[in-house]
């Protein structure tokens, strides 16, 4: 009970920031350097051409009035059409956005599985060999540019071992997408019990989601294990060991419980970060997500799909925090009261 | 006093490294105690009481280590046991519990959970016996309704509800021996009072040995058997309350006994301890109150530090005892 108050509060907090992005999507937009209008005309259009092409824009409105229009259409569920691919935003958006929440979780997942277990292990061992490979990983994670580890996972296990396929989207050219359930295609090949499918999807998935997991190791390791000895060195632990309890469940139930919660706030963060980094993983791995989209539609001064990515990213990262108050809310009863 | 004591500490001596060098935080450190006694351990903050205690169980932090010593306990060396023993022994045989409770418990976790945590380690209970047994606990350290406390967290407690869930947790499995470390600090005169009054019974009707530590004589005067006088990592005095108080040996012992409120006495009467607890970095003087001390004369400086027996059970370390 106490928990749906607290994400009625969130949710209710998070409004004004959603309107936020709104206006600025709209304005920024506007701010961008290129003629939309021109850019579709082509460069032999006639001076009238353009104005038409202008005009159904709806370009040649005061700015006030796109804003409305703008707004207007949003509320409908109308983002626009995109110039580039004549197709609604909305549905561009819905097709691709299962491709983009497929490499993000997998790679999250990655990372998590891997760093939780470093952190741990490093704090634990402060010193040992698995703490200074901890460090390495770290570094490497943080100071290596997200596309240049891309770049050099495709150098390495396509180009000179030949381990992976070719960096072209989410499935080979021999391949058929699976029927769609989730949208993620791994899944979705196992749903339909097609194992080679599902292999063939994994295989693609691989470089790319080790890309963003290394990314998304660095911090999350860090954070495990600076929150592991600090709640290792605590007077609870003491009490647990004193009372004799198995250094398992002092591990486990009493530390890395109380360790986790700065994990998670941190895990809310990480995950927006590699939304963003998507973009460029997206792009060097030719993955039809919504980021190498925008980035498309950015270069192409196609504003609507854009401003859609935008508010899709938005939305997304208001229930991202709105998840990891609940998860948070579910852990740490601290939090439950004060809500 | 039995033959054979519950527990001995011998000859104990234990160093940190630190950044700054060597801490001999305790030097030969001797005591012992018997089945269903009560001991206070007095000394002012730094004179090593907690390092003892945390020594005992195992618990010393890793910059800490065991110079020399035992500290046998029911025949098995504590000091030297391994890890899986020293599991066993934890929380069944003997126990701790620690000054600020809030702290010392599991701040998300229901405290009837944890006291259950000890239950199912040591104590061969089905499940749903073990809720019972919790309750029982509860009950048995005073705590109101306690059904409804079983499900409470550390932050939704009183500083004193928290130390008597401590207590319950510390007690569930009915240990030999409770080491109690400042047990009342933080809280406030009353409470102070009712804790203390808890672990006495507790131990008088379950015969427990308990071991009570504390800077504040006044707390322990008259609740403990005996009474062990610590000073910058060596046990100066150890006696028989009554004869502590009543003849204390050792300038120390006096000069704290001086410095404490008693009923009846005027505050002019008391007068603070000069000077610090000397730095236990590096090279220490033998006795390592001679800088404090008005009676320091040449004989102070030749090692060893003496340890007289004075009377039965009343030794004082001190080369010119009163
Ligand atoms: N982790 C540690 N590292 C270095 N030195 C330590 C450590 N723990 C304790 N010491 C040293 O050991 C000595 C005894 O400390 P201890 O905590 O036993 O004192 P105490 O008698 O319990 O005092 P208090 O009344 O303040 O609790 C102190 O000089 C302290 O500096
Ligand atoms: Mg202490």
């Amino acid at each position: 009970m106490a928990l749906l108050r607290l994400a009625g509060r969130r949710l209710a907090l998070a409004v004004p920031g959603l309107l936020g992005v709104i206006v600025v999507t709209f304005l920024l937009n506007r701010a961008l350097p290129g003629d939309p209008a021109a850019f579709f005309a082509g460069p032999a259009a006639t001076r009238q051409a353009i104005e038409e092409i202008r005009a159904r824009l709806g370009l040649d409105k005061s700015v006030p009035e796109q804003f409305v229009y703008y707004v207007r259409d949003l509320a409908r569920g109308d983002l626009g059409t995109s110039l580039t691919t004549g197709q609604p935003v909305l549905r561009d958006l819905a097709t691709r956005l299962p491709a983009s929440l497929e490499l993000t979780l997998a790679g999250l997942a990655l990372a998590v599985t891997v760093a939780l277990p470093l952190g741990v292990l490093s704090a634990t061992r402060p010193g040992s060999w698995v703490d200074h490979l901890a460090r390495v990983v770290t570094t490497a994670g943080v100071s290596l540019p997200i596309f240049f580890t891309g770049l050099l996972l495709v150098y390495v296990f396509y180009f000179l071992l030949g381990w992976a396929p070719a960096p072209l989207g989410r499935l080979d050219a021999f391949s058929t997408a699976p029927r769609q359930v989730t949208g993620f295609f791994v899944v979705d090949a196992v749903l339909a019990h097609d194992g080679a499918l599902a292999w063939a999807a994994l295989r693609q998935l691989a470089l790319p989601a080790v890309t963003l997991g290394l990314f998304a190791m660095a911090p999350i390791a860090r954070m495990t294990r600076a929150s592991m000895l600090g709640v290792l060195g605590s007077e609870f632990i003491r009490t647990a060991r004193a009372a004799g309890l198995a250094p398992r469940t002092v591990l486990v139930t009493y530390a890395l419980r109380n360790a986790l919660l700065p994990v998670i706030t941190l895990l809310g963060m990480v995950f927006s970060f590699l939304l963003g980094a998507n973009v460029l993983v997206e792009k060097v791995f030719a993955w039809p997500g919504v980021g190498s989209y925008a980035l498309e539609a950015l270069i192409a001064s196609d504003y609507a799909p854009v401003q859609g990515f935008v508010l899709l990213m938005a939305t997304l990262y208001v229930f991202l925090n709105l998840t990891i108050d609940i998860v948070y809310g579910l852990v740490d009863p601290r939090v439950r009261i004060e809500a | 006093m039995s033959a054979v004591p519950l527990m001995s500490v011998e000859d104990l001596s234990v160093e940190f490294r630190t950044r700054h060098g060597v801490v001999r935080a305790l030097e030969r450190v001797g005591f012992s105690i018997a089945r269903g006694e009560t001991v206070g351990i007095v000394g002012e903050s730094g004179s090593g009481k907690s390092v003892t205690a945390f020594t005992v169980l195992g618990l010393l932090p890793p910059a800490g280590r065991v110079t020399s010593g035992r500290a046998v306990f029911g025949g098995l060396d504590l000091l030297t046991a391994s890890a899986g023993q020293l599991l066993e022994y934890r929380g069944r045989e003997l126990s701790m519990i620690f000054q600020s409770p809030r702290t010392a418990l599991n701040p998300i976790r229901p405290v009837g959970k944890q006291i259950a945590d000890v239950l199912e380690r040591h104590a061969n209970l089905p499940r749903a016996r073990r809720r019972d047994r919790v309750l029982e606990l509860l009950a048995r350290v005073q705590i109101p309704d306690p059904e409804r406390r079983y499900h409470a967290y550390p932050f939704e407690l009183s500083g004193g509800m928290c130390q008597r869930v401590m207590i319950a947790l510390a007690v569930a499995c009915s240990p030999a021996l409770l080491i109690a470390d400042e047990p009342t600090t933080g809280l406030d005169v009353t409470t102070q009072a009712g804790i203390l009054d808890l672990l006495g019974d507790l131990s008088r009707t379950a015969g427990m040995a308990t071991i009570m530590i504390t800077h504040d004589l006044a707390v322990v005067a008259e609740r403990c058997d005996r009474i062990v006088v610590m000073h910058a990592g060596h046990v100066v005095e150890q006696a028989p309350a009554r004869t502590l108080f009543a003849r204390p040996r050792h300038p120390y012992t006096a000069r704290l006994l001086a410095s404490t409120p008693r009923a009846g006495a005027k505050l002019a009467d008391l007068t603070p301890i000069p000077g610090a607890v000397p730095d236990l970095r590096g090279e220490t003087t033998p006795c390592r109150y001679r800088t404090r001390c008005e009676r320091a004369a040449a004989v102070c400086d030749r090692p060893p530090l003496p340890r007289e027996v004075v009377a039965p059970g009343h030794v004082v370390a001190c080369a010119r005892p009163l």
